[in-house]
C-alpha cells in the first residue's frame, strides 16, 4: 500500500532543492533566509517523525522567526522574459494547456480508478489519503509531460517551482500553522467555552431565534477558529441537538447539513482559512492580502441569511 | 475565560497586520499558558500538531509544473485564447467556471482545480483577457487585481457549495460521525441532498454578483 509517507519524502526532496537553489541565488539579498526557511520545511517533511515533539516545536519557532523578522526575500531564478513568453505562446499554441490539464485528469483517474484497486485484499493507495496521493502522482506525471512536450530545461521545474514558492512566501506555511493552533485551542477547551458563552447569554425560546443563533453561531465560530469542522461539534452540541432537534423537533439531516454550510459562509470571511483566502492573494500577487476575502463577503452574507431562512422552512416541515 | 486571550491575540494580530506566522505562534503560547501548560509543554503540543498536519502543505507539489508551463507562455496563451471568442465577457466566463467547479466538486472531484493549478495559470489570465478584449487596452492595476481576486473568490465559492453534495466528503463524514455518537443514525445521502438548496442559492447569488462585476468594469472602462 502506498501511504502518505511517500508524498512526504517527495515533498521533502523538492523543498530541499528549493533551499539549495535559494542559497545560490545571488540576485536575492536575503538568499540565506529563504534557504533556511525552505530547508526547515524540507527537514519537517523528511524527518518530522524522528524529531520528537519538542524538536518539531523548535522547528516551528524557527519558521515563525525567519518569517516574522523579515528574513525572507524573493528569489529571482533566471526565467523567460514577457516577450519570449509571447513568442513561445505563439509557437506552442494549445499544446501549452496539456501539462496543466494533465493534473486534473490524473487526479480524477487516481480517485476514480486507482483508489478502488486492491491487490490480494490490500488497497494500492491508502484509502484515507487517496486524493493527496493522486495529486502528488499527477504533479510528477505533469512535470514529465511538460518537460518533454514543451522541451524545457530539466532544472526548470525546480527553479520555476522555487519562483512560485517564493511568491507565496511565508503564507505557504500559514495553513499548517493554523491547523496546529486549532489543536492547541482544542486542548485548552476554547471551543466549549465559546459555545457555553453563546448558549448561556442568548435566550432561545423562539424557534426562529434558535435557528438564527445556530446558523450565525456556526459562521461566527468558524471566523474565529478558521474552520467549520471545529465549529460544528461545539455549536451542534450546544444548540443544534438540545434545542433545534430535541426541543423543537427539527429534522437532523437538515439542521446538520445547512448548519455546516452556514459555517462555510464563515470560512469565506476569515483570514484564518488561510489556504483559501490568503495563499491565493499571495499566489496572484495581490498587494492587499485580504483582497480575496473582500470579494467573498458580499456573497457570503446574503447566503448566510438564506441559510437561516432555508433551515427555518425546511427543518420543521 | 483567560483561554479566550488566545483568540483575542489572533484577532488583534491579524487586524494590525503583524506577520501571521508570529501571531499564530504567540496565540498558541497565550492559549496554552492560560490553560495551565508550561512553556515547554505548549511548544511540544504545537510541534506535534504541526507535524501531524504536514499533509496541508504537501499540495504545493503542483507548483513545479505550473512554473514550467508559465515559463513556456501558458498565461499569455490563455489570455489570447479567450480573446478569440469575441462574445465572451468576464461575467459569463466566471459563471461558467463557477458551474464547472460546483458540479465537479459535487461529484467528489474537489482536487482537480484550485488556486495554484487552475486560477493562477489559466482562469485568472483568461478573465483578464476577457476584460482586456472588451476595453481594447491593457488593464490598469486596480482592474487587474479586482479581476484576479474575483476569479479566486469564484473558485472558493464553487468548491464550498459543491463539495457537500458529494456523500463521501470530509464534512459529511464528520456530521454522520458526530450525530451517531449522539444517538442519531443518519444516511449520508440525506445530508448531501439537503446541501442542494444552499448550493443553488449560492450559484444564483454569486452569478448575479459576477454580472454586476462585469457591468462595473465596463462602466469603469467607459469613464
Amino acid at each position: 500500500m502506498i501511504k502518505l509517507t511517500a508524498v512526504y519524502v517527495l515533498a521533502g526532496l523538492v523543498f530541499a532543492a528549493f533551499a539549495i537553489l535559494s542559497a545560490t541565488d545571488r540576485n536575492n539579498g536575503k538568499r540565506f533566509g529563504n534557504a533556511a526557511f525552505w530547508g526547515l520545511v524540507s527537514l519537517s517533511f523528511l524527518a518530522g517523525d524522528r524529531l520528537g515533539d519538542l524538536g518539531n516545536g523548535i522547528l516551528v519557532l524557527g519558521l515563525a522567526g525567519i518569517a516574522g523578522f523579515g528574513l525572507l526575500g524573493r528569489g529571482q531564478p533566471a526565467t523567460t522574459s514577457p516577450q519570449e513568453r509571447k513568442a513561445l505562446a505563439e509557437r506552442f499554441g494549445e499544446k501549452l494547456f496539456v501539462p496543466a490539464l494533465t493534473l486534473p485528469v490524473v487526479v480524477a483517474l487516481g480517485v476514480l480508478v486507482l483508489k478502488p484497486l486492491q491487490f490480494g485484499g490490500v488497497p494500492l493507495l491508502d484509502p484515507k489519503q487517496a486524493t493527496l496521493l493522486s495529486l502528488a502522482l499527477a504533479a510528477v506525471i505533469a512535470v514529465g509531460v511538460g518537460l518533454i512536450l514543451l522541451r524545457q530545461p530539466p532544472i526548470s521545474p525546480l527553479q520555476e517551482g522555487r519562483r512560485l514558492m517564493d511568491t507565496v512566501g511565508w503564507a505557504a506555511l500559514l495553513p499548517q500553522m493554523l491547523a496546529a493552533l486549532g489543536a492547541i485551542f482544542a486542548l485548552a477547551g476554547v471551543g466549549e467555552l465559546v459555545g457555553k458563552l453563546v448558549t448561556d447569554w442568548i435566550p432561545m425560546d423562539a424557534r426562529l431565534t434558535a435557528v438564527a443563533v445556530y446558523c450565525l453561531g456556526m459562521a461566527g465560530f468558524t471566523i474565529i477558529m478558521g474552520n467549520a469542522f471545529a465549529a460544528f461539534p461545539v455549536m451542534t452540541a450546544g444548540i443544534g441537538l438540545p434545542i433545534l432537534i430535541h426541543r423543537f423537533g427539527g429534522d437532523p439531516a437538515v439542521v446538520a447539513s445547512i448548519g455546516m454550510l452556514s459555517g462555510f459562509c464563515g470560512t469565506l470571511m476569515t483570514p484564518l482559512a488561510a489556504n483559501f483566502n490568503l495563499v491565493p492573494a499571495a499566489l496572484l500577487e495581490l498587494p492587499d492580502r485580504y483582497a480575496v476575502i473582500k470579494k467573498q463577503i458580499p456573497t457570503a452574507l446574503p447566503l448566510l441569511i438564506a441559510n437561516v431562512v432555508l433551515m427555518y422552512v425546511l427543518a420543521f416541515r | 475565560m483567560l483561554t479566550l486571550l488566545g483568540v483575542a491575540t489572533v484577532v488583534v494580530g491579524f487586524a494590525v497586520r503583524l506577520n501571521p506566522l508570529l501571531v499564530v505562534t504567540l496565540a498558541a503560547f497565550v492559549t496554552g499558558l492560560a490553560a495551565g501548560l508550561s512553556p515547554v509543554e505548549v511548544l511540544e503540543a504545537f510541534g506535534k500538531a504541526f507535524n501531524e498536519n504536514r499533509f496541508v502543505s504537501a499540495a504545493y507539489l503542483v507548483l513545479p509544473v505550473i512554473g514550467v508551463v508559465e515559463r513556456a507562455g501558458l498565461q499569455e496563451r490563455a489570455r489570447s485564447l479567450i480573446a478569440r471568442f469575441r462574445g465572451v465577457s468576464v461575467g459569463p466566463f466566471l459563471i461558467g467556471y463557477l458551474a464547472f467547479r460546483q458540479l465537479t466538486s459535487a461529484l467528489g472531484l474537489t482536487s482537480i482545480a484550485g488556486h495554484a493549478q487552475s486560477i493562477r495559470p489559466m482562469v485568472a489570465p483568461m478573465a483578464e483577457g476577457a476584460v482586456e478584449m472588451r476595453t481594447g487596452r491593457p488593464l490598469d492595476p486596480e482592474t487587474r487585481q479586482d479581476t484576479r481576486a474575483m476569479a479566486s473568490a469564484t473558485d472558493n465559492i464553487g468548491l464550498f457549495f459543491g463539495e457537500d453534495i458529494f456523500i463521501a466528503i470530509g464534512s459529511i463524514l464528520l456530521m454522520v460521525g458526530f450525530l451517531a455518537t449522539s444517538g442519531i443514525v443518519i444516511d449520508p445521502i440525506h445530508l448531501s441532498l439537503w446541501a442542494i438548496p444552499t448550493a443553488l442559492i449560492a450559484f444564483v447569488l454569486h452569478a448575479g454578483r459576477l454580472i454586476l462585476f462585469d457591468r462595473r468594469l465596463r462602466r469603469r472602462a467607459g469613464a
